[in-house]
């Protein structure tokens, strides 16, 4: 179908106008819960990118020499789950090893990435999308970067409201959505220049 | 067929592929290898498999530090000075921590993970702590929900402790519950008695623990404890003392009266025991007979809610009440607390209103 899209566009493209959360509205629940601090944030942003990339990469090599000649097109859900959880669960692992005090402030959250929606969806529009390869592999990662700025974005704002006087009834999640609005309104200015979907 | 078999035999496939990454990942990543805990200076050098709690490693090398929750980070008695290796302080841990704990490098052993060398600091008396297994060979009912329980070392081992300090019982599996629960339990007969403990356990409706006791536990059969622990003992150096409990409080304190009775010791004592109504008092006559032996002992039983049958003509009201018509004048007296945190609380109040030092004030809270 878009076989002929230059790579680089999809990877700019996923980090601005097709931005998962800003304009897909996917993996909302830990953009909101991990944005009060921004090393946080920030720590958080990388693991997704890093299980983005990870995962679309597996799941595309799975897909097309696993899945599809043995015909099993029904069974992606359940092979993709499967992937995710795994590679989280050894990024988890890793974490534990080598970035403890992340780990720590990651929390519950990161084992949630694991459900997290964003990562299911790359690799299902990585399939509708009949994207090859390279169009995965950039996608993959433009898609993680997108969501790391967002989140670092909304974490650095919400810094600086925190220590700001801010009417009683908009204080947590109100600003929240309403500084969302705006960023994804941000983020659309560039629908111009390139946009894929 | 074929396709059930094909589909079957790819997510198997899948999945196991993707396990044994997982079992690799998991031998590579979280093996932290041996690992050496230096205790206080060198005195004692274990070597121990990383990547397990200080706490349980710790244990397994018979050296048992307090924890009333098991591991959970719910009790915050696991503390110990680690002074090097730790990693960073925990969120589960900072609402156990002063800021002069921390600054000391004080943590919770139940959540430091052993990742590599670690030296820590470990107060001499906690090496004292073993582990016995006892069969028990005594269950007197005391009130309606208060059981005293004697058990007896196996192979006739001895014990040796402080009056008012306490044992950690651990529970096996019954009925429904299939974990292990460790809970603490004031010991309530005398040090001079060293071939067994008596403990006094209140029934906690729902309580893991209590109910094991007193349902389950039988004359005859295996418990396993560990102790003894905590700093609730007896200071010589004073010649008068309030002692003060309430409920199962009153363990450690008919400890602290006997071993003073028992050495002979010439000191002015008081004790007052707060309960509800007259079924919920017990070794009434225990102490009595005290009071008639020794003139320097005073038994001042308190009922908050006497029932109308019970013909009540001793002391009513709130404990802190009664404390504070018994105290006068707490210079150079020492105070012996046990019972509910809110208890104790109110009646710290009292004792400093009443001229008590703040440092000669003891108290073990039952929560």
């Amino acid at each position: 179908m878009t076989p002929q899209i230059n790579p680089f566009i999809i990877f700019f493209a996923s980090i601005i106008t097709s931005n998962m959360v800003l304009s897909n509205f996917l993996g909302m629940c830990s953009f909101i819960s991990v944005s009060n601090e921004f090393k946080t944030a920030s720590g958080l942003g990388k693991a997704v990118t890093l299980v983005m990339v990870f995962t679309t990469v597996i799941n595309y090599v799975v897909y097309q020499y696993i899945v599809l000649p043995l015909g099993l097109e029904y069974l992606r859900y359940v092979v993709f789950i499967i992937v995710i959880a795994a590679s989280v669960q050894i990024i988890e692992l890793a974490m534990d090893r080598f970035l403890p005090e992340l780990h720590i402030k990651l929390g519950i959250f990161l084992p949630l990435i694991t459900v997290n929606c964003a990562i299911l969806g790359i690799s299902l529009f990585m399939v509708i999308r009949n994207y090859n390869f390279w169009q995965s592999l950039l996608f993959g990662l433009g898609s993680g970067l997108g969501w790391w700025l967002a989140i670092s974005t909304l974490a650095a704002i919400r810094e600086k409201t925190g220590k700001s006087k801010i009417p009683q009834g908009l204080v947590g999640p109100g600003l929240t959505f309403i500084i969302i609005g705006l960023m994804a309104l941000a983020f659309m200015g560039f629908s111009g220049i390139f946009v894929i979907q | 067929m074929k396709e059930i078999l094909v589909t079957i035999l790819s997510i198997t496939g899948i999945s196991t592929v993707l396990a044994v990454l997982i079992i690799i990942a998991e031998k590579f990543l979280n093996n932290y290898g041996e690992c050496e805990i230096d205790i206080n200076d060198g005195e004692k050098k274990l070597v121990v498999e990383g990547g397990s709690s200080l706490l349980s490693s710790l244990a397994s090398n018979k050296i048992f530090i307090p924890s009333a929750c098991g591991g959970k980070a719910t009790c915050g008695l696991c503390k110990v000075k680690v002074l090097d290796g730790a990693g960073p302080l925990l969120p589960t841990e900072e609402p156990y921590l002063s800021q002069e704990e921390r600054k000391e490098g004080v943590r919770l052993s139940c959540q430091v993970k052993i990742k590599k060398n670690l030296r820590v600091y470990i107060p001499e008396e906690l090496f004292n702590i073993r582990e016995y297994i006892s069969t028990v060979t005594e269950i007197k009912d005391m009130t309606h929900d208060i059981k005293e329980f004697r058990f007896e070392f196996k192979d006739g081992e001895d014990i040796k402790f402080k009056a008012g300090q306490y044992m950690q019982i651990e529970t096996k599996p019954y009925a429904k519950v299939r974990e292990k629960a460790t809970r603490a339990y004031s010991v309530s007969s005398v040090p001079s008695d060293n071939k067994a403990v008596e403990l006094i356990i209140r029934r906690v409706p729902g309580g893991l623990c209590t109910t094991y006791m007193h349902d389950y536990v039988k004359v005859g059969d295996e418990v396993r404890m560990t102790g003894p622990y905590g700093d609730f003992y007896m200071r010589d150096d004073s010649d008068d003392y309030v002692f003060m409990a309430g409920g199962s409080g009153l363990a450690p304190i008919k400890s602290l009266v006997m071993d003073i009775m028992e050495r002979n010791l010439d000191k002015k004592m008081i004790f007052i025991f707060g309960a509800v109504s007259k079924k919920d008092l017990y070794y009434t006559d225990f102490f009595r007979e005290v009071e008639k032996k020794n003139r320097n002992f005073r038994y001042v039983p308190a009922l908050s809610r006497p029932e109308p049958e019970d013909n009540w003509e001793g002391e009513t009201g709130l404990v802190t009440e009664v404390l504070k018509k018994y105290v006068e004048g707490g210079k150079g007296k020492h105070a012996y607390l046990c019972g509910s945190p809110g208890m104790i609380n109110a009646c710290v109040n009292v004792l400093v209103d009443s001229e008590f030092d703040k440092k000669n004030i003891y108290y073990d809270k039952f929560s």
